[in-house]
């Protein structure tokens, strides 16, 4: 499989021409490069996947090793990448969905002065997740991990001009540090334990190297964790995934929802082979993984924006893949990565449509009866919906149901009864979302009502692709017939197996479980249908009498005013004068405890900084003192 | 007795060279008195006022010039001392030393450090 | 009196003796041939450096301890000459037009950098106590000179009579420090103290230990570790931008030289006598440092607490004490001088006349209207911050892998977190070039076609050895193999 840098050759080709020479190739040639190169990666992808296909089960695992990177005596990192089924479906997942995206981009932001600068980025953050995904190694891994985050902050900061986007992206940025750490030093933990970093040779050392559930392999899986946290935006870090909405629109369909927000979940199956080895860390992810999804999901129960709808389902169903992983379900868990790539992205790119039709606008309450003007929009978005929804036969169906009955069958009854009531408010939420956009009376205003049109179909026909994916694609993994499981057998040689992952219960009870959550989905868009259109009154008055705890899912829990309060006002009192002596524009207003709390404590020591050659005399002798007191007294 | 007298012999050619160069000068140069030199010498500055008043840089830059040089000439008696083991090679690495402290004279000759006004 | 005994091997210090020579000749060329324009006089200097670079290449693989074991040639030296030399060829191409913006276009600028790396290649070529001295000293009066030969402006004077009155200060230390360790040990010879110690022949231990920490004040001054890195800020700032880049990367990574090759290799045997004392330095050094930086609003100075934290890494890598942290120390020097030169550059081109783009709210904008340079500073800041896959990702994931290595986990975890810190400042000049409006057009100063090729180089080495680490690091680890003792 030499061919394979061309799938890195390709984006990194649209990011030279696009970034140096879009003054050669002009507006129209960064209009077909931009996509037209993240297309042919994924016909490379698609060659690899056959590639892949064709090789025995067991012997699924292709290492193409480029040169080496760090090499001194026993410790040597290699620039190359792993082909196997699991990286082979995140590149036909980044390559395919990236290149719909990178299409409809060409019509969203068919008017941005920064058009090319946008196609750039698209195209840079196309080749770090690429990167990510195929790495052979930690260390490439995490260059990949990085750039895909740089990407992120530059993308979600694209519309500078606006504070808040400004704020936004430096939010992610500093939440995402802490992710990094977790990262790192897990990463150190590994390379001290087993001496390399090479994803082969390490998941194929652990079993021996480490005990079960001893607390090196513990604290190796939830340092690592730690990272996907912060990149997968799972409680307490995933507050800066919602402020990410701050990024044009087709970006938070590409990096946070369909791709970048799921390396998270992609490290975790990748690293399968330790988490095996620590139960607790599974507990830990699991249990964080469904509280995120049910805490999320209450959240985007009342929310306005439609975007910031979309981002809590984001992080809601981030918490399902989590909780998938937690049961050690981890095919599951990239089977509804998958699956929630097709329609989250088509989620998000019809949110651009309406936004663009409605010029701008992005407040729900201010909508209503789109379909007549924008019906492809309005089907495409309904297919989606079913299928986040999990309505037979939609592909959320398949893949959200293999994550409940795997919970389930391994004895997680009570991550099984917080998933599925979970899945009921996804169901309600996202078609209270449908109804208040699509159907109903129109709130629009008048002079607005008249401009309302349908998207041009560079948008739409991406659209289109995407729905046929998000009806069709669950029929992958068809569970209960045997040999249906197609992706879950496709992707097994790759990942590990819990021992509790076996699955002992019968057909019958599988039936069962389908039946119960199809009815709870059901009843949830019943309830939003009912609320929503038949009796739109009735929000209102409940909203009145539990006033409190609409109030308290409205301002999401106050998180962001606890962080506020606990982290970044003390610290801002307390340097109130530095805050007046130095220019503070950059993270002025935004949530930035970290930062606030170091420059006051920078301040503090700035004043012996004071210029005076005597006092910096003094320091030396102190320095002097203390090194010679060292010697002789200790 | 014998391994001192070199240095009574050079103590004596010093001793007259000193005394010659003082007694021409007080028989062959010119003698014009006036107040100023009749003053005691001070190397060029007033010597009578205030302590602690402010002195031309150039004494500095003088005084500096002259310690640099006159130490490194003194690189040139130990090199005296072995000059004879060191044969031809320590010629030679004198030569070059020389050659950069002249290289130096040159480059300060020529930049006008040696100039007063 | 035995001449061969002195071994004496002109091609051993060729590098230093060509470009002594090549200063001459700058000095000599504008006394007798003056002119108004001195660009010439830096391609002078330019070609110096690279016939210098060729006789250092030419040394690799050489090991023999010349002229009376003053001086040691052997590829631990000659890395470090090549990277003294590589600095000082990208810092005087910077100069080109900076210079004559700046009014210190002089023949003694040229000079006085060309002096300046031959002090450098003394430290690391010192295999005895003095030589390092001669070659601090070398360095030190060459630096306190170039901080101020920008006369007519008070900073500059006020930077370099700080750095010369404390500087002087230090070296009182550091020659005590030499006093001391050669009455504990009879030899001011690295080969012999290391015997002495190894066999604990010396005379007195406490008197050694005094010696010891003295030299180590003498360094820490010289590379700027806390406590003693007081001036680096007020000093980074005075001087001209490219006297203080240079300074940045060539006068550390000759300190290093010089520390590394005393400390780590010669009083190995004490290790665990200056061990913790060099822990607690990095951990203060990287917190202080990053710490600093963020308060911090001119560019210069932020860059200046940014080498301090960077001294801080390099220290932890000595900590480590092994065979992979001395290497990593060399490789980090050699990707610190590309990165660290390049993101002065920057700073340096942007500079006009009197106004030198210094705020680093100046930079607002620059995206747009220089997006090479935007660019280019992009990538040095990433690299300092230790972003992949530039060069500063794995100079700074080999020194903590070293660190790990050596069971300083902690010290690991520490910089991990410091450097992390870090992110966030490099990060700012990025988000300032980016992402906010100029409040003024600031005119940008005119092109200068060899400090761009400097930059050139600069980014492109930051880039190779983020992406192709590996000779260099095979380079590195063998010049520790070839060391004498």
């Amino acid at each position: 499989m030499s061919y394979i840098w061309l799938i890195l050759l390709l984006p990194a080709l649209g990011v030279i021409i696009n970034g140096f020479f879009a003054r050669w190739v002009g507006r129209r040639g960064v209009s077909w490069i931009g996509p037209g190169v993240v297309g042919l990666a994924f016909l490379v992808a698609c060659r690899a996947f056959f590639d892949i296909w064709a090789l025995p089960a067991d012997g699924r695992l292709v290492e193409e090793v480029f040169y080496t990177w760090i090499g001194s005596g026993r410790f040597t990192v290699e620039m190359a990448l792993q082909i196997d089924p699991l990286s082979v479906v995140m590149m036909l997942v980044v390559t395919g969905v990236g290149f719909l995206i990178h299409v409809y981009s060409v019509g969203y932001m068919h008017d941005d002065p920064g058009y090319t600068r946008y196609f750039t980025y698209l195209n840079l953050f196309t080749l770090s997740m690429l990167v990510l995904v195929s790495a052979n190694n930690f260390l490439l891994m995490f260059i990949g991990w990085e750039a895909v985050g740089l990407c992120s902050y530059l993308l979600i900061g694209f519309w500078f001009e606006r504070d808040s986007a400004a704020n936004a992206g430096m939010k992610a940025f500093i939440v995402n540090r802490i992710g990094d750490f977790g990262f790192l030093v897990g990463m150190m933990l590994i390379f001290v334990t087993f001496g390399t970093l090479d994803f082969t040779e390490v998941f194929h050392a652990a079993p021996g190297a480490l005990a079960l559930g001893g607390p090196t392999a513990t604290l190796i899986a939830l340092l690592l964790f730690v990272g996907a946290v912060g990149k997968s935006a799972q409680i307490p870090l995933y507050v800066w995934l919602p402020d990410a909405m701050e990024g044009p629109t087709p970006v938070s369909a590409l990096i946070h929802a369909a791709t970048m927000v799921t390396a998270g979940v992609y490290m975790l199956a990748r690293c399968s082979a330790l988490y095996v080895l620590a139960p607790f860390a599974l507990a830990v992810v699991a249990t964080v993984g469904v509280a995120t999804a049910l805490f999320a999901a209450t959240i985007g129960l009342v929310q306005n924006d439609i975007k910031r709808v979309l981002a809590y389902s984001t992080v809601s169903q981030l918490g399902y893949m989590f909780t998938a992983c937690g049961v050690g379900a981890f095919g599951a868990a990239i089977f509804h990565l998958m699956m929630h790539a097709f329609f989250k992205a088509l989620l998000f790119l019809g949110a651009g449509s309406v936004i663009h039709g409605m010029g701008g606008e992005q407040d729900i309450q201010k909508m209503g009866a789109l379909r007549r003007h924008m019906p492809v929009t309005h089907v495409t978005f309904l297919i989606a919906s079913l299928a986040i929804a999990g309505i037979f036969p939609f592909a959320g169906f398949f893949s959200k149901d293999e994550i409940l009955f795997s919970a389930f069958a391994s004895g997680h009854y009570g991550v099984w009864a917080v998933a599925v009531f979970t899945a009921f408010l996804t169901a309600f939420y996202m078609f209270r979302l449908h109804f208040l956009i699509f159907h109903g009376t129109s709130r629009v205003d008048r002079e607005m009502a008249r401009h309302i049109h349908e998207s041009p179909r560079v948008m739409t026909r991406p659209l289109a692709v995407l729905a046929v994916l998000s009806a069709v694609g669950g029929f992958v993994g068809i569970p209960i017939i045997y040999g249906g499981n197609k992706i879950g057998a496709f992707l097994a040689p790759a990942l590990a197996h819990t021992e509790a992952h076996a699955p002992h219960a019968g057909v019958g009870t599988e039936l069962g479980l389908m039946a119960f959550s199809l009815a709870v989905a059901a009843v949830g868009i019943a309830l939003a249908w009912r609320w929503y259109l038949a009796r739109p009154e009735v929000p209102g008055r409940i909203a009145q009498r539990y006033r409190t705890l609409y109030r308290l899912l409205l301002n999401k829990y106050f998180v962001d005013e606890i962080y506020d309060d606990l982290v970044v006002r003390p610290a801002r009192v307390g340097s109130e004068a530095v805050y007046q002596r130095f220019d503070l524009r950059v993270i002025d207003g935004a949530v930035n405890g970290a930062g606030a709390l170091v420059r006051s404590f920078a301040s503090a020591i700035r004043v012996y900084q004071t210029g005076y050659v005597r006092n910096y005399a003094l320091s030396i002798l102190v320095g002097v003192v203390l090194v010679m007191a060292y010697y002789l007294w200790l | 007795m014998d391994t001192a007298f070199p240095l009574f012999l050079m103590l004596l050619f010093a001793g007259g060279l000193a005394g010659a160069m003082l007694a021409m000068g007080e028989f062959i140069g010119p003698k014009r008195l006036t107040s100023i030199k009749l003053e005691p010498f001070e190397c060029g500055s007033t010597p009578i006022g205030p302590g602690r008043q402010r002195f031309n840089v150039k004494f500095y830059l003088v005084a500096m010039l002259f310690i640099i040089f006159d130490v490194e000439v003194v690189f040139l008696y130990p090199w005296a001392v072995i000059f004879r083991d060191l044969g031809v090679f320590g010629l030679v690495e004198m030569a070059c030393f020389i050659f950069i402290l002249a290289a130096a004279l040159v480059y300060v000759w020529k930049r006008g450090a040696l100039e007063w006004e | 009196m035995n001449v061969a005994a002195i071994n004496i091997s002109l091609g051993g210090i060729g590098p230093l003796l060509i470009l002594s020579a090549t200063a001459l000749v700058v000095l000599a060329i504008d006394c007798f041939w003056p002119s108004e324009r001195r660009s010439h006089l830096a391609y002078v200097t330019v070609a110096g450096c690279l016939v210098a670079l060729g006789a250092t290449w030419r040394l690799w693989g050489a090991q023999e301890a010349v002229f009376g074991r003053m001086i040691i040639v052997d590829n631990y030296s000659t890395f470090f000459t090549g990277i003294f030399i590589v600095g000082t060829t990208i810092t005087t191409l910077l100069s080109i037009g900076y210079t004559s913006r700046m009014g210190i276009d002089r023949a003694e600028y040229y000079a006085l950098l060309l002096f300046a790396t031959v002090g450098m290649i003394m430290m690391a070529q010192g295999l005895n106590l003095i030589t390092i001295f001669l070659g601090l000293e070398t360095l030190s009066i060459s630096l306190y000179i170039l901080a101020g030969i920008q006369r007519q402006r008070a900073a500059s004077i006020e930077a370099s009579l700080k750095y010369f009155l404390l500087g002087a200060f230090s070296s009182a230390f550091f020659l005590y420090g030499v006093a001391l360790t050669y009455g504990a040990t009879g030899s001011l010879d690295l080969e012999h103290i290391t015997r002495a110690v190894g066999e604990t022949t010396f005379a007195s231990k406490p008197l050694l230990l005094i010696g010891v920490g003295l030299m180590l004040i003498g360094f820490g001054f010289k590379v700027a570790t806390v406590p003693f890195h007081v001036w680096t800020p007020d000093v980074y700032e005075g001087a001209p931008t490219s006297v203080t880049a240079f300074m940045s990367v060539g006068a550390k990574a000759a300190g290093f030289g010089a520390f590394v090759r005393v400390f780590s290799i010669s009083l190995q045997p004490l290790s665990p006598d200056w061990t913790h004392l060099l822990w607690l330095l990095a951990v203060a050094t990287m917190v202080v440092g990053n710490v600093m930086a963020i308060a911090q609003t001119n560019i210069k100075r932020l860059l200046a607490y940014s080498s301090i934290a960077h001294a801080g890494y390099v220290v932890v890598a000595m900590v480590a004490a092994s065979a992979l942290g001395t290497s990593s120390v060399l490789f980090y020097l050699l990707v610190y001088t590309f990165m660290n030169l390049g993101a002065f550059g920057v700073v340096l081109v942007l500079g006009r006349q009197d106004e030198e783009v210094l705020a680093i709210d100046d930079f607002a904008g620059l995206g747009r209207r220089a997006p090479a340079l935007a660019a280019a500073m992009a990538l040095f800041m990433f690299a300092l911050a230790g972003i992949p896959p530039t060069a500063g990702f794995v100079g700074k994931f080999y020194i903590f892998s070293a660190a790990v290595q050596g069971g300083f986990v902690g010290l690991a975890v520490i910089g991990v977190l410091a450097s992390l810190v870090s992110v966030y400042y490099y990060f700012r000049v990025v988000v300032v070039m980016y992402f906010m409006e100029p409040a003024g057009e600031i005119p940008l100063a005119p092109r200068s076609a060899p400090a761009t090729v400097a930059l050139v180089i600069a980014a492109a080495a930051t880039l190779a050895l983020g992406l192709f680490p590996s000779p260099f690091i095979t380079a590195a680890s063998r010049s520790l193999v070839a060391v004498l003792f």
